[in-house]
């Protein structure tokens, strides 16, 4: 803010305060010829609307100059005249750093007595799992549920299948770095039929009810526009974040109209990044909880 | 000598619509209520969501109800206190119908999921150009009446009025400032930390304004009318007066501590809500201690009773807002149902109540009557409407308390101890009890519909002549 502005808007937050106190003083002072103390004053409206003249009661004069007072010491210590940054030197900023600071003393030690204990062994460690499952409400069981069960579009962490590889390493390299799954959306370039026999074929890799003409067409369809992705055998591919298309698992439903929305819209899928806001440690707990979670 | 009467046709209009909007605002209210502790009460259905019915509950009470109370008693106030008929037979006229309109084409417009996404401005713009221009035919009503006043001063329910129709004219224009796109859609003008503090400056003196300043006035008539007392001191409404119109203007910040708006702004909102609560207090003070010498009256008398527990709800609300601008008080309280209690107690115990007593005193006058059909029916309202503030607002500090402590609760190793839905069952049994508070609080406003109709069923609308002074 610049001085003029900082400089204008001390004066008015001043002059109202101070002008609160004045019009007190004002208000009080006796005028020339006015009703005594306990008399109306002599205006009359609607027949009987009267005002007594009493003085304002005192303990409500001293709430009055208690609140000025309290108000004005307030924004002497506290940054509030614009600009000016109070006696205290408090801002929220730095607050916030001094309690980030203060907690990762305090529990830093809980998290980075771990960070040494290989994940596999430390997901057999029941402490350890216990600080994992509170990580894990805190920070995870907004998308994918306290249980870690999912829902549409959030993973099962506990099935013992992985989009994007399940070793202890690619699970923390997940929690730690996000991951952005895209699936193309096909509408615009395959025809609608297409579409459907290549619903059709992915039907019939889990032997579900299919039409088997339309199925054969939708499996060479899939060899030239899926496969690339998805491999040869619909198995999916952990480097790219390709489903596995030939199990009963889906993300995304597993409705025939459901995979026909898939293919026709294409599926963004976003795990965010949590290095950075979480720290090393409390990423590797996390990473040995969720994986314990499918080990046996 | 000509003969003039007192223009009471708006009068009586907004005074029965008021009731009916509280019905029908309540009803919702207590339905969302319900939504909350039977979930499966959205019936799957999206324009019975709780996310769209919560806009229609806030628009109807705090617009449909105390809008139309405001005006019914503002219009019948500045007629009896400036002894003349009031400005404008067709501009009044139009000044109902007008807002009829309003409220209707709200309750289709925000269940079906129209809204400008800004709490109590949710309106789409069409219907914002709309009330712009009745609030300023409203406002030309008013203003007009005063200036052709009989009466040498102004009237203090006038002043409180007055500043009510200015402020929330200005306010309402300003939040409401959008870019159309469609008939429908509208982007604001200001964004991000910007338009989150013209957002709570409008939120913050929509309370200050409409829902404090507005039934001040209304105080300022009908308690000393009731009463059959003078105004305790006219030095005390002059401070408190001027203090509160003045000092309310800042308090707004205090909705947003602990965001991104710059510290200072914030601090400006905590130190102004400190200084706001004397000023506040001025107005309750005038209002009970003009029943000194006739605190007899509250013993038989149910109007009296409504208007006086008004005034210590009022006081009660306003000492707790303070409070709760204090940031280390609102770390704990902000996004709790504290906050939900906190305005009930208000919205309840101060807004509805002000309103329910002066409609008692004012539908017999507007109607030829004496009194209300059935005073003890007044008197049961009352109680009814009580129990039901006193189990909403308790309900509502103990469960938002608890959520404040369970969602700051944290374990030995940093973490939370609680996830957000264990907190959110707790508050089960919470719910149910606020429910209940809210049923009872409508059932009083239905035995109050069943004692207005009874009271005018069969009677002519009283023709009250204009004095005329020598």
């Amino acid at each position: 803010m610049s001085v003029f502005w900082s400089t204008v808007v001390t004066i008015v937050i001043l002059l109202n305060i101070i002008g609160g106190y004045l019009l007190i003083r004002w208000v009080a002072k006796p005028n020339k010829g006015e009703a005594k103390q306990g008399e109306v004053t002599g205006h009359v409206w609607d027949d009987d609307l009267r005002e007594l003249n009493n003085p304002m009661p005192r303990w409500w004069l001293y709430m009055f100059y208690i609140g000025i007072v309290w108000g004005l010491i307030y924004l002497l210590m506290y940054p509030g005249f614009a600009n000016y940054p109070g006696l205290l030197g408090w801002t929220s900023e730095k607050k916030y750093n001094d309690e980030v600071t203060t907690a990762n003393e305090v529990y830093g030690p809980v998290f980075s007595k771990y960070a040494e204990t290989p994940l596999i062994e430390l997901s057999e460690n029941k402490e350890a799992n216990l600080v994992g499952q509170r990580l894990f409400v805190n920070y995870c069981a907004q998308c994918h549920g306290s249980d870690a069960g999912g829902s549409r579009g959030y993973p099962n962490l506990t099935d013992n299948d992985w989009i994007w590889g399940g070793s202890p390493a690619d699970i923390k390299y997940t929690i730690a770095n996000g991951r952005n799954a895209a699936m193309a959306a096909w509408g615009t370039i395959l025809e609608p039929t297409q579409i459907e026999y290549l619903a059709e074929h992915i039907m019939s890799l889990t032997g579900r009810k299919h039409k088997a003409t339309d199925a054969q067409r939708g499996k060479e369809l899939f060899a030239s526009y899926c496969a690339v992705c998805h491999q040869a055998d619909a198995t999916g591919n952990p480097l790219l974040g390709a489903p596995n298309l030939a199990d009963k698992i889906w993300l995304y439903g597993a409705s025939r109209n459901k995979i026909i929305e898939s293919i026709t819209h294409g599926r963004k899928g976003h795990m965010p990044a949590h290095q950075e806001f979480l720290g090393e440690d409390k990423v590797h707990i996390l990473a040995a909880y969720v994986y314990s979670l499918s080990s046996d | 000598m000509s003969t003039t009467i007192y223009n009471d046709t708006v009068v009586r209009q907004f005074s029965i619509m008021t009731v009916v909007w509280g019905i029908v605002g309540m009803f919702v209210g207590v339905f969302i209520a319900a939504q909350l502790v039977w979930p499966a009460l959205n019936f799957d259905l999206p324009w019975l969501t709780y996310s769209r019915l919560r806009p229609l509950h806030t628009n109807a009470v705090i617009f449909a109800f105390g809008g139309s109370g405001l005006m019914a008693t503002s219009l019948y106030v500045v007629q009896r206190t400036c002894q003349v008929r009031l400005f404008g037979n067709a501009l009044a006229s139009f000044v109902f119908w007008g807002w009829m309109l309003i409220i209707v084409l709200a309750a289709i417009t925000l269940p079906m999921g129209f809204t400008q996404s800004s709490e109590y401005a949710e309106l789409i713009w069409p219907i914002d150009v709309l009330l712009a221009v009745v609030w300023v035919a409203y406002g030309i009503v008013f203003f007009g009446t005063i200036m052709k006043r009989k009466t040498p001063h102004i009237y203090v329910a006038n002043w409180f009025f007055g500043a009510f129709i200015i402020t929330v004219a200005i306010l309402h224009i300003v939040r409401s400032l959008a870019i159309p796109v469609s008939l429908t859609d509208s982007y604001p003008i200001y964004s991000g930390a910007t338009d989150a503090m013209v957002q709570w400056w409008y939120g913050h003196n929509a309370v200050g304004f409409f829902l404090t300043a507005g039934f001040l006035g209304m105080m300022y008539y009908f308690v000393p009318k009731q009463a059959e007392r003078p105004i305790y001191s006219y030095r005390l409404s002059i401070v408190h007066f001027w203090a509160l119109i003045s000092i309310y203007m800042w308090a707004g910040p205090h909705h947003l501590h602990y965001t991104a708006l710059p510290d200072w702004v914030q601090s400006v909102g905590t130190a102004f809500s400190i200084v706001l609560l004397a000023p506040s207090w001025g107005g309750m003070i005038n209002g009970i201690m003009t029943l000194s010498g006739a605190w007899q009256k509250l013993r038989h008398d149910p109007i009296l009773k409504f208007l006086i527990v008004s005034l210590s709800f009022y006081g009660m609300s306003t000492f707790e807002g303070p409070m709760m601008a204090i940031k280390s008080v609102n770390a704990l309280s902000h996004y709790t149902e504290w906050t939900i209690g906190h305005v009930h107690s208000g919205a309840l115990g101060w807004v509805a109540m002000i309103t329910i007593g002066s409609l008692y005193y004012l539908i017999p006058k507007l109607f030829g009557k004496q009194d209300m059909f059935s005073m003890k029916l007044v008197e049961t309202h009352f109680w009814v409407a009580t129990i039901g503030i006193v189990l909403y607002v308790a309900s509502m500090w103990i469960a938002g308390v608890m959520q404040g402590l369970m969602w700051g609760a944290i374990n030995d190793d940093g973490t939370l101890t609680y996830s957000f839905v264990e907190a959110l069952l707790r508050m089960r049994p919470f719910y149910l009890i606020r429910f209940l508070g809210g049923a009872m609080f409508l059932s009083g406003m239905l035995i109050m519909a069943y004692n207005v109709y009874k009271t005018i069923k069969g009677s002519k609308a009283a023709n009250i002549l204009v004095p005329q002074h020598a």
